[in-house]
């Protein structure tokens, strides 16, 4: 790795991202208060926050704790973390009390987070095609299917599943070239909660959230 | 050079029956992974030499070939590896895609220098990802129990057998000039390691158990790649609905998060 001192030019793209951040964050309130489609709100988001990677030297370094910024502002409103954590635990969930199940949600709310955020300093020149969404008036339940497309590499599909409740489309899965960001987690949860029990399966959320925590200030 | 790739082959076999036969003895809560204690084991072993041997070169490899060079050296190993793409696509009654790959390897051995340079792609050509695995499933044939190989990584028993296939049929194998051959064999190794190192971290950190983690990613990749990115849906489908129906029942039975969780 080489180490640069920031220059001019990164400073200014720096402060150029965090222009264009605040303004996404002032204009998105108005998008998001229309009943945008979801293929639509796919699109959107994901334009705005690869349009900020562009531009974000820090990210593209790996700066964890950047991308985390911008996970949580432009990305987040727009995930159904109840939902997500609800599917991961599985048949489980029947058996945890309402506490155990707010940190469960907030947990692995912090855990998906950073995975994204990791996933996204990762991020080079790959273009994303958005595919036409198949998609019956009235429908309550569509994934919105995407696809990242790379020099020498087969293209990666990423689709959303995306569930309407109140007339907001809200995300409760990604699945990545057919791997699933939230069933993945299905049989570790089972696994924790077969030696542990639900309080078990918390405490090791919790350890790998604060040791991922330490790593991410440095 | 036959007799060697037979050996390589009964070598294989021979891994495969013992891997089953331990199987018998082994215990484990997933049914898609009953030799999990023996693929703990090899996965420990994989993990250990990739830290000190692999990584480490990988690390290395990263940190003095400049990007472009690194490019180079992946996209000449990508272009030998689209001959065979071909060969399955073709196996695979895949017509359109393996003349796609036929023309993808003239181009890139031709303007493409020997296939240092991707041009198929910026030409529009996109890049296939087949193998003898993939091929088999689409033949029929089951998937069978997962499986750590060593010094391999995830398979499965059929990706199994389509990598010994694999590495039979790889023409860098074939080359009668062994010191050619092993720096070539060696710089794919590095260079596909390489590849994967931001990759890595993202794992780190996702993965409560790196080892389920990893295994349950690859067998839901595979079955993605096998259906060409559009599987049937199965029990892990069906399980998210049945957990749909389990919250609206909770909701019902009064549990106020659950229902807030269903219904947000």
């Amino acid at each position: 790795m080489i180490m640069t001192k920031p220059t001019f030019s990164s400073i200014r793209s720096g402060f150029l991202a965090t222009a264009i951040l605040l303004f996404t964050l002032l204009s998105s309130n108005v998008v998001m208060a229309d009943d945008a489609a979801p293929d639509v709100l796919v699109k959107n988001v994901t334009n705005e926050v690869l349009e900020i990677v562009r531009k974000d030297k820090d990210i593209q370094s790996g700066n964890t704790k950047k991308a985390i910024e911008l996970v949580e502002a432009k990305v987040l409103p727009n995930f159904d973390f109840g939902r997500m954590t609800t599917l991961a635990v599985g048949r489980d969930w029947k058996s945890t009390n309402a506490t155990q199940q707010k940190t469960l949600t907030d947990e692995f709310h912090t855990l998906l987070v950073r995975t994204y955020s990791n996933a996204l300093t990762a991020y080079k020149s790959q273009t994303i095609d958005f595919k036409p969404l198949k998609m019956a008036a009235g429908d309550t339940d569509v994934t919105v299917r995407t696809e990242v497309k790379q020099a020498g590499a087969k293209p990666i599909s990423i689709d959303y599943s995306l569930e309407k409740a109140d007339g907001t489309w809200k995300v409760y899965d990604v699945v990545v070239g057919g791997v699933s960001l939230v069933t993945s987690y299905r049989d570790q949860f089972k696994q924790e909660i077969s030696v542990g029990g639900i309080d078990g399966l918390i405490k090791s959320l919790q350890a790998k959230n604060q040791a991922s925590a330490a790593t991410v200030k440095k | 050079m036959k007799v060697d790739a037979a050996r390589r082959v009964s070598g294989f076999c021979t891994l495969l029956m013992a891997a089953s036969l331990l199987g018998g003895c082994a215990t484990s809560g997933n049914s898609r992974d009953p030799l999990e204690s023996l693929n703990r084991a090899t996965f420990a072993f994989n993990e250990t030499v990739d830290k000190a041997a692999l990584k480490p070169v990988a690390q290395g490899y990263e940190a003095v070939v400049p990007a472009k060079a690194r490019d180079g050296v992946s996209n000449f190993f990508g272009n030998i590896a689209d001959v065979f793409i071909g060969v399955n696509n073709l196996l695979q009654g895949k017509v359109r895609d393996a003349v796609d790959d036929v023309g993808r390897v003239l181009v890139n051995s031709t303007v493409g220098v020997l296939g240092v340079m991707d041009v198929a792609s910026d030409w529009g050509m996109e890049k296939h990802d087949e193998d003898f695995g993939q091929t088999f499933g689409r033949w029929g044939v089951g998937s069978g129990a997962y499986l750590v190989v060593p010094l391999f990584g995830p398979r499965d028993v059929r990706d199994t057998a389509g990598l010994v296939l694999d590495s039979v049929t790889d023409p860098v194998g074939y080359i009668d000039n062994i010191p050619t051959r092993n720096t070539l064999l060696v710089t794919r190794v590095i260079s596909d390691r390489a590849a994967l190192l931001p990759a890595e971290k993202v794992i780190e950190e996702a993965a409560l158990d790196k080892y389920s983690y990893i295994r349950d990613g690859y067998l839901q990749r595979r079955r993605s790649l096998i259906h060409d990115g559009a599987p049937p849906r199965d029990d892990v489908d069906s399980a998210a609905e049945s957990e749909k129906k389990q919250a609206s029942a909770a909701a019902k039975d009064g549990n106020l998060y659950a229902a807030n969780t269903a219904v947000k």
